[in-house]
């Protein structure tokens, strides 16, 4: 439990320490990630897809 | 001066480089030699057996390919200090880091499951039983990672790469005729016409040549040897060396089932190994030495790309050089991915074939984020300064990693739907 409570800390301690991001946020940098986002979610949905018709 | 003189002085001059690149060479090497992974060997195989020589133009181009993408991460390791997971914690923020870490604690696990499926296949030829070969392989990939120096485990995993160069003697043996090698491997043609089959080879050849843990473990091996901006020249050289000599031994592996298995179904390197055995016990023998290391080198590597990430993560101390007792999460990480992917072949009905298809389509998810990171990291000018990608540069990296991308996926897509581009 105790260890369980010291990583969950741990996690909260990582995500404060790289809340925001660093690289300067140009126009690029966003669209850059957008399409990255955009190209996991249609991924992710295929791979649902794939998992339920198997199933 | 005399002749005698200037020659004497450009030897010294050249014999000082060499001796900077020998202190220098290892990460590029190990990296790229160990990209040809049990998996890797399969490809390999299979692309030889199918299509012959036909196929080497298309192998030779891998080499900018490989190189461009793997300097990148040299650059970055040696200007930041820091290696890719923790420079896209710290760079794009918490959302983008731990899904670059899961994923490629994800990835990385089920390839070193696939590393081990191909060593215990390849030393079953040789009448050594699985749980035994498992056994031996984490033992001592134990004792080269807790022996305390980087310096050693390098060294020891450049021998490991000397023996991945057993396919050049094997290709040698099985007298393959160098003008039908000249003539139809180095003229690009795509025999038969561009077909599901060979398209399917093709992206299986790219998607073996850049695989995401290639990039988390050069920049963090670049980080923990300790390399420095002023060594980055040489840590190109020893990438562009180690691309080259990849793409040699896929070449020669090319060669020997070419040569001898042309025209017959090849699924897995260890099926090549015995089926070359019947023709040539010794070209037999090497295929299977030759997985073996394969999967040994790629283990190797995988498994410390997993530890190193999650220790600049966590905070623990996360170097080679440190011991068992200054950081014990990094080798307990280590040993615990290196046992539980151990594991699973020896489970009886594991399903081995589906970890197999499950590593295409995850390594999909992570490879694009991997190289859109490294490429917008490496335009970062305040962090990069002088070392940042020049605009040809990023001409030539941005055309390669569009063209991976959009190959992986197609590759990763198909695996997951084999019967859409029929």
């Amino acid at each position: 439990m105790r260890m369980l409570k010291q990583f969950r800390s741990k996690i909260r301690e990582i995500n404060l320490r790289y809340a925001k991001p660093k690289v300067e946020m140009s126009k690029g940098v966003k669209f850059s990630l957008a399409v990255l986002r955009i190209y996991l979610f249609v991924l992710v949905l295929l791979m649902i897809y794939k998992f339920i018709t198997v199933l | 001066m005399d002749f005698f003189s200037v020659l004497y002085f450009r030897f010294k001059k050249v014999w000082k480089a060499v001796r900077l690149y020998l202190v220098i060479a290892g990460p590029g090497l190990v990296v790229m030699i160990a990209d040809n992974d049990a998996g890797g060997i399969t490809t390999y195989a299979a692309t030889g057996a199918k299509y012959g020589y036909h196929l080497i133009w298309f192998l030779l181009l891998l080499i900018p390919v490989a190189y461009y993408v793997q300097e990148m991460t040299v650059r970055l390791g040696a200007v930041t200090k820091r290696g890719h997971a923790e420079a896209i914690f710290e760079s794009f923020g918490a959302f983008w880091g731990w899904f670059s870490l899961i994923d490629l604690m994800f990835v990385d696990w089920l390839t070193l499951v696939t590393e081990f499926v191909g060593m215990t296949a390849a030393l079953s030829i040789f009448g050594i039983p699985a749980w035994i070969t498992v056994i031996l392989v984490v033992l001592l990939m134990s004792i080269i990672v807790l022996n305390g120096r980087y310096w050693t485990w390098e060294k020891i995993a450049l021998g490991f790469c000397l023996l991945n160069l057993i396919y050049i003697p094997a290709a040698f043996m099985v007298n393959p005729s160098i003008s039908s090698i000249l003539g139809q491997g180095l003229i690009p043609n795509l025999p038969g016409g561009l077909n599901n089959e060979l398209f399917f080879l093709l992206m299986a050849n790219i998607g073996t040549t850049i695989a995401p843990w290639m990039l988390f473990f050069q920049q963090s091996s670049v980080v923990d040897k300790g390399l420095q901006e002023k060594d980055i020249n040489m840590g190109k050289l020893d990438t562009f060396i180690g691309s080259i000599i990849t793409v040699v031994v896929a070449i020669f592996i090319v060669i020997v089932t070419g040569t001898l298995l042309n025209g017959a179904p090849i699924d897995d390197a260890a099926t090549a190994a015995r089926m070359l055995m019947k023709t040539n016990h010794y070209v037999g023998a090497f295929m299977a030495i030759g997985l073996f290391d394969a999967g040994l080198l790629g283990a190797i590597c995988i498994s410390l790309a997993s530890s190193w990430a999650f220790g600049e993560i966590f905070g623990w101390a996360h170097s080679l050089n440190t011991k068992v007792k200054e950081a014990p999460w990094f080798y307990i990480s280590f040993f615990l991915t290196l046992a539980t992917a151990g594991v699973v072949p020896l489970i009886p009905g594991a399903p081995l074939v589906l970890i197999t298809l499950f590593v295409q389509v995850v390594a999909v998810t992570l490879l694009p984020a991997a190289l859109v990171f490294l490429i917008l990291l490496l335009n970062d000018k305040k962090t990069m300064g002088e070392y940042a990608n020049t605009p040809l540069q990023n001409t030539v990296s941005v055309f390669i990693v569009v063209l991976i991308i959009v190959l992986s996926t197609l590759y990763g897509v198909s695996a997951l739907f084999p019967n859409l581009f029929q």
